[in-house]
């Protein structure tokens, strides 16, 4: 069944719309801009255009370097969609990767002395730790959000600054280094059929979201939520259950990325992830994430995810300050965020 | 099948249901009648489950039930459609039909089944609404029909229906009917309300009659008149619904000659409307009456043609400079152009006139005067409950009307266009609008009704114009308008 044929033929019928163009119909670039066409558009010139500026850029220690930089933005900004589709925003994930980051380097420390030379042990008791971390964050976010029906942003702006202050505090802004070796060089630097590490569990994760999102009522459930709660909550759907599963994974998801950093740096940092937030929101929002809620797929974030890392590999290559590098993401969210709202106009006039 | 006794309802001491006993058969309409406020929804709410009953027992298939929440209501068999949709604007029509009753295997959704269930289920309906479209995109008719197929996803035995027709075409309301036909003969019992007195004629088994909270009666349709029912509801015989309209054509106020929109629902449509007389305007929905007050009000875009005001013409009008100028324009959808729903009654009612300087000097409202002066247009429209601090979103729909009418009394304008001024309200309610109506046009001012209430128009208008595709196709003069030569036109025929 054509569903072309369906909305003329009901045009038609309705007769309050007669005469009018009709409410929306499904033309050629209306789906191209549903399936991702602006993402595709900037990733396809930013590399075009990196590439022919900057023949390094092929190189394969740097596509590697960028492959990297992809999974470390990858994952947070998916936290930050499942977060974001749900009608919330998370301002904490990179409050949460650093004390995540935290976490991993203390609990491998301390547990060492208990453990020594039980490297595998001590990477996976750390991950169990900062899971659980996450998930706990995630928890008091959806508690306070959902229970007192307070506003995301100014929760998870809070929670930033609470949690920010703890890492501080309790590492007084020194890294913790001592972390096991093996953490270093097999999952922060190893590599796998000459990709990283990190690209494989990023790609796992984003192959679980579209799955979550696609393929199982969970994840329709959070498209409803943030879409609109009260008419979610009528049909049957369990809306604080439902924020409270959307903010549980972005926390795990934050803490993973802090847990991946730290074996990265090969060192617990306090002073990671402050930008964070903002990046995530830019990754969503370019990669057609709603800001009301409601609308995202991970498959069109992970693709803007990609294109800022390679926007920010080009600018290091050129040797752009980094000043100037922060004015440009700036830049790019705006000129995302002005798309997304005249398409939306066009759409819906 | 279903039997309340005693049923009592009380918000915070306040009585809102007191003691009425309500009974549904199997394969039975049932209206239910009663003014804004007279406790229907009350008691459709109740019985979907939203809030407890404070007294009252309820039996339900044999079974007595000691309370319901909208979860067992669902367990009982019980679905409801209200005016307030439940639908998700960015899911799509599949998906919303399935919301929170999702088929699914595991975590894992069983799409193939749900989208040949929902096929089945919108085929038997007779409604076509394209499944994958997201419901942000349809219209508000296209959304009514996913409502009642969402309500009907779990073959229900009880289903309530609020004003379910308020938002349909004739022909939509058609297929609505034959489906609510199907379910009558397969045994459901179906709560309907509605203002319709046509509707409630047609369709209902028996009527139940609510005012103040309490039962007045429960009849059967075919046993009584439709006088006898709204006396009913009013309480007090209905000699005339309209009151007797002295129009007295004076200097043209407004003329409009050729007019075009941009998007075509206009085509060279000329009028010209007097001070003190009702100009009708008539036609199907749909047929460009709406618009052709929205333009003149500055909120379509004019393609060619002209409006003038008295010997001046008016440039690309806008609804600023239209205020201005003492033209008043009430939208039909007072909820979405009308009105700010959450903020007080009386901040509703003094919106577009607080540039008067009895409302302020220079920058500066002159705020200790605000409720001095929306008394009077208030009592005189006689809003129920008269309390002007409320939330919009608290009166009922009639008396939202009544707000959104008063801007219209805050100062003298000339000019007066009503777009479905009794679109959703009760009798009571329609009564007061067509006193403001009267009682604006004998002091002079000019008005322009565009409604689909045939009746409105043959009782209030002096001269009525028929539309038909976005052109006037007739004028009629108050000797020649009969409901039978208004319908003689309304699909095109020639005068």
């Amino acid at each position: 069944m054509s569903s072309d044929t369906i909305v003329t033929r009901d045009v038609s019928t309705s007769g309050k719309r007669a005469g009018k163009p009709a409410a929306h119909q499904s033309s050629l670039l209306d789906r191209f801009l549903m399936q991702g066409g602006i993402v595709i558009t900037f990733l396809v010139l930013a590399v075009v255009v990196t590439a022919l500026m900057e023949p390094r850029f092929l190189n394969r220690l740097n596509l590697l370097n960028v492959m990297r930089n992809f999974s470390f933005l990858l994952i947070p900004s998916l936290a930050q969609m499942l977060v974001m589709t749900a009608g919330g925003f998370d301002l904490s994930v990179g409050a949460v990767l650093a004390i995540s980051s935290v976490v991993t380097a203390t609990v491998m420390l301390v547990a060492a002395q208990y453990l020594p030379g039980m490297e595998w042990a001590l990477i996976l008791l750390s991950l169990a730790a900062i899971i659980f971390v996450g998930a706990a964050i995630g928890l008091a976010n959806a508690w306070l959000v959902a229970g007192f029906s307070l506003s995301p942003f100014m929760v998870t702006l809070a929670m930033m600054s609470v949690l920010m202050g703890i890492a501080l505090y309790f590492t007084q802004g020194i890294p913790i280094y001592g972390v096991a070796d093996s953490f270093v060089a097999v999952i922060g630097r190893g590599q796998f059929l000459g990709l990283p590490v990190v690209l494989y569990i990023g790609l796992i994760i984003l192959a679980a979201c579209i799955v979550l999102q696609r393929f199982t009522a969970l994840g329709r459930h959070i498209y409803a939520v943030g879409s609109d709660q009260r008419s979610a909550r009528l049909s049957g759907v369990r809306t604080g259950r439902t924020l409270a599963v959307a903010y549980v994974l972005a926390g795990m998801l934050a803490a993973l990325t802090g847990f991946l950093m730290t074996a990265r740096l090969g060192s617990g940092q306090s002073t990671i992830g402050d930008t964070l937030a903002l990046q995530t929101i830019a990754a969503a929002v370019i990669g057609g994430v709603s800001l009301r809620g409601g609308v995202g797929r991970a498959e069109h974030v992970a693709l803007a995810a990609l294109f800022l890392a390679v926007v920010a590999n080009a600018m290091n290559l050129i040797q752009v300050n980094s000043k100037y590098q922060t004015l440009v993401l700036g830049a790019v969210l705006i000129v995302a965020l002005a798309i997304e709202r005249l398409l939306l106009r066009r759409r819906t006039a | 099948m279903l039997q309340v006794n005693g049923i009592t309802k009380k918000f915070r001491g306040i009585v809102a249901l007191d003691g009425v006993d309500f009974s549904l058969e199997k394969g039975e309409v049932h209206a239910l009648l009663g003014e804004n406020g007279a406790g229907k929804s009350t008691l459709i709410n109740l019985i979907a489950g939203t809030f407890p009953w404070t007294e009252g027992s309820c039996t339900i298939g044999g079974q007595a039930v000691a309370s319901l929440t909208p979860q067992t209501a669902r367990e009982f068999g019980i679905a409801a459609v209200f005016q307030e949709f439940s639908l998700v604007p960015d899911l799509t029509v599949l998906e919303n039909i399935f919301l929170g009753r999702e088929q699914s295997t595991g975590p894992f959704l069983r799409r193939g089944e749900m989208r040949r269930a929902a096929e089945e289920l919108l085929d038997e309906l007779g409604f076509s609404v394209p499944l994958d479209e997201k419901v942000a995109f349809l219209s508000r008719a296209q959304k009514q029909m996913v409502e009642i197929a969402k309500a009907l996803r779990s073959r229900p035995r009880v289903l309530i229906l609020d004003e379910p027709t308020a938002s349909l075409t004739d022909g939509e309301a058609e297929k609505l009917f034959s489906a609510m036909a199907l379910l009558k003969a397969r045994d459901v019992g179906i709560i309907y309300v509605s203002h319709r007195m046509s509707e409630i004629r047609n369709l209902s088994d028996r009527v139940t009659v609510l005012r103040g909270g309490r039962k007045i009666g429960t009849v059967v349709t075919a046993d009584v008149s439709d006088d006898g029912l709204i006396e009913m509801m009013v309480g007090r015989p209905v000699e005339q619904l309209f009151p007797k309209i002295h129009h007295a054509p004076g200097p043209v106020r407004l003329e409009v000659a050729g007019l075009t929109t941009r998007d075509g629902s206009v085509i060279d449509a000329s009028l010209v409307a007097r001070a003190g007389e009702v100009v009708g305007l008539a036609g199907l929905v749909g047929c460009g009456r709406s618009e052709l007050c929205r333009a003149i009000f500055g909120l379509e875009t004019i393609e060619s043609g002209e409006i003038r005001r008295g010997d001046r013409r008016v440039e690309k009008p806008t609804p600023a400079d239209m205020l201005a100028d003492n033209v008043c324009y009430f939208p039909a959808d007072r909820g979405a152009e009308g009105l700010a729903l959450i903020r007080s009654a009386r901040e509703n009612a003094t919106m577009s006139s607080l540039g008067l300087p009895s409302l302020s000097t220079g920058p500066f409202l002159r705020f200790w005067r605000e409720s001095d002066i929306i008394r009077k247009p208030l009592e005189s429209l006689a809003l129920r409950p008269m309390a002007p601090e409320r939330k919009v979103s608290a009166f009922s729909g009639g008396n939202q009307q009544k707000v959104m009418l008063a801007r219209g009394l805050m100062k003298p304008f000339e000019v007066y266009l009503f777009d479905e001024p009794t679109v959703g309200i009760d009798v009571g309610a329609k009564v007061d609008v067509y006193n403001l109506i009267k009682s604006l046009v004998e002091g002079g001012a000019c008005v322009i009704v565009s409604t689909s209430e045939l009746p409105e128009l043959i009782n209030l208008a002096s001269r009525i114009y028929v539309m038909h595709e976005g052109r006037i196709v007739a004028e009629l003069g108050e000797s020649e308008h009969s409901e039978a030569q208004i319908l003689s036109h309304y699909f095109g025929g020639q005068a």
